[in-house]
């Protein structure tokens, strides 16, 4: 039973190889292999969700030795909720890419998937920030091959880009964690959080350094303000499962700050106390509004939806950057569903595009299923948006109750609440661009064929399967609205015990038992 | 011995900055090298330096050794960093051969034209 903690790992990895060097020219089998190996990732997650649900702290050391020496992965309430979110996530890409063929328009789709699956799960479940830093790296080498796949000028163009960028924020990452292990002679995160406590408020200045070096490479990946130029080029040009899928990448980056930032630096370290929200909160703020505004500048659809992922992520970080534990339960149901609303948006892109000449938002000739496609768009753009019945105003009243300190407060709902409406605005205009103006222009479509793929010569109607995963992101996020009450409740107790620093730190550090 | 290291972590990281500043691929990998190599050296400084001492606790001789986690590090990051860099080379030269040209930030003009084009009259 001890071993499930590492199969997250463990099971992509080894998948990864088999798909790409066995099952290469195979499309059908390479297909059959990860929806198999995803469907049980699922489950492990569910497993694991499971066991961390009592709130106790499970460690797994490999090679069993002690923790501050080897190197551990631990499993808490908050690593469980983020791989399960991964998993069922990945799983509803999957179908997608599949459904659509985007998976057979380049090579070593699968084993590159899973490869990203590997390092998301590692990046999650690890207990140090150095294996931190490598599993950053796996699921970012991932990204690169998943970004330019299926090729394109603009594309590989972006990719490039994409791929600079990460590689200064990684010699950055190695930067800090230098910097760290100098100043406290270990990279152990619960190691850390014992002893960064001793270091007196005068000779703090190195762990300063580092901690903002590292809350700038977390940015990076969180795509916060003064580092977020990144995002919409890559994810406006990336294969539209692929920007789904990384949905969750950004997610990855606000879940090293929770983590680093509270269990590590948190309150009760003299030198470091508030240093991570003071320059948090202004750039979450910032981030909204360039979310926002993005969203209403936007000319084309994917970039759209790309800014409108830096907006939540704006409102998840203002939440994150409050550091108590009632705001980060608000942030961690914000982050539940901003992924899942970004991914499905991303996904009815996908489908919506790829039936017209282009993702401009120009009025165009209305393709098949108007209907069906502009009432999907709504579901995800008012989710996106934060209007109910769904999640996204749920999350986003949590966040707003949950930041009630006099600085900050003025400053938080002003922005959350225009970013939303200006969001609304910038929804509503690409939606009635897309659909209803489309079914006033009818005409000859054949006035724009410079940019026609070959796949779209006839736009099909889209088959049960290619609608299926958008409309189980969707059921997802009325069941979150829905079971409000319950999620919320377990994402409090997260919370709780991701402040529990010292637990954490006695579970980790606890002797290994005789045998 | 530390003022020749920390200086050389300076010139290396000041080239590397300047290169990857340069906007064309080429000069950008090289400055990502650049500053790679100075971030493996300062892993490596970050143990403290310390010379003719093993990585490991001698129980033959005098306790002293030096901390072997960096050098642990460093090799880890090395590897990650060659891997990277030869991505980076393949879709550096897989932009230049699909586009013809070697600078990193058209695309971005590119998108605006095409969006311009695309607009109703």
């Amino acid at each position: 039973m001890m071993h499930w903690i590492i199969l997250p790992v463990v099971l992509p990895a080894l998948l990864a190889p088999i798909i790409g060097f066995v099952m290469r020219h195979d499309i059908t089998l390479a297909r059959i292999a990860s929806v198999f190996g995803t469907g049980l990732l699922l489950a492990i997650a569910l497993g694991l969700a499971v066991m961390a649900a009592d709130g106790s702290t499970h460690v797994y050391r490999l090679g069993d030795w002690p923790a501050p020496f080897g190197i551990v992965l631990v499993l808490d309430r908050l690593s469980a909720l983020m791989v399960l979110l991964t998993a069922l996530l990945a799983l509803i890409v999957l179908v997608h890419a599949i459904a659509t063929g985007w998976d057979a328009r380049g090579r070593h789709f699968h084993a590159l998937f899973q490869f990203q699956l590997m390092g998301i799960c590692g990046a999650f479940l690890t207990g140090d920030i150095f294996n931190l830093f490598v599993f950053f790296e796996i699921l970012l080498i991932a990204s690169y091959g998943l970004m330019i796949h299926s090729g394109g000028k603009e594309r590989i163009r972006a990719g490039l880009q994409y791929v600079v960028m990460n590689l200064a924020g990684s010699t950055l990452f190695l930067f800090a964690l230098g910097t760290l292990y100098t100043s406290t002679g270990t990279l152990n995160i619960a190691d850390l959080a014992a002893r960064l406590p001793e270091i007196p408020a005068e000779e703090s200045s190195l762990v300063r350094v580092a901690v903002i070096l590292l809350m700038i490479v977390f940015a990076v990946k969180a795509a916060l303000f003064p580092v977020h130029f990144w995002l919409p080029a890559s994810y406006a040009n990336a294969p539209a499962p692929v920007a789904a899928l990384f949905a969750i990448m950004t997610k990855v980056g606000a879940y090293a700050i929770l983590r680093v930032h509270t269990t590590v630096f948190g309150p009760g370290s003299p030198g470091t106390e508030d240093l991570a929200g003071t320059w948090l909160f202004p750039a979450a703020i910032v981030t909204i509004a360039i979310g926002a505004f993005g969203v209403l500048g936007a000319r084309r659809l994917m970039p759209l939806i790309a800014y409108s992922v830096i907006g939540s992520m704006g409102t998840l970080l203002v939440a994150v950057a409050v550091f108590s534990a009632p705001a980060t339960s608000a942030a961690l149901y914000y982050m539940v569903h901003s992924t899942f609303a970004a991914a499905c948006l991303f996904l009815i892109a996908d489908l919506v595009v790829t039936r017209r000449s282009s993702d401009a938002l120009s009025p165009q000739p209305a393709t098949v299923q108007n209907g069906l496609f502009a009432a999907l768009f709504f579901g995800a753009a008012i989710a996106m948006a934060g209007m109910p019945p769904l999640s996204g105003f749920l999350g986003k009243l949590l966040v707003l109750d949950a930041i009630r300190q006099p600085g900050q407060m003025g400053w938080a709902w002003s922005a959350i609440l225009i970013g939303s409406l200006l969001t609304i605005v910038g929804f509503a205009r690409a939606g009635t661009v897309l659909f209803w103006k489309s079914t006033a222009t009818a005409g000859p479509v054949l006035d724009e064929t410079a940019e026609l793929d070959a796949a779209q010569d006839l736009p099909a109607p889209a088959t049960v399967a290619q609608v299926a995963p958008v409309m189980l992101a969707l059921a997802i996020l009325g069941g979150l609205a829905i079971f409000a009450g319950p999620v919320s409740a377990y994402l409090q107790d997260t919370s709780a015990q991701l402040f529990d620093r010292q637990g954490y730190v006695d579970a980790v550090l606890a002797p290994v038992e005789e045998r | 011995m530390e003022i020749i290291v920390a200086s050389s972590i300076g010139v290396l990281t000041a080239g590397g900055v300047y290169l990857l500043l340069r906007l064309r691929t080429f000069p950008v990998i090289l400055g990502l090298a650049l500053l790679s190599y100075a971030v493996n050296v300062f892993l490596f400084a970050s143990g403290g330096l310390a010379i003719d001492q093993p990585p490991i606790l001698s129980k033959y001789g005098d306790a002293s050794y030096t901390d072997p986690l960096p050098q642990a590090l460093v090799l880890t990051a090395i590897v990650i960093s060659f891997g990277m860099t030869a991505v980076l080379v393949m879709i550096g030269l897989g932009a230049y051969l699909e586009a013809d040209s070697d600078r990193i930030d058209i695309a971005q003009d590119d998108d605006d034209a095409q969006a311009e084009n695309e607009r109703p009259a």
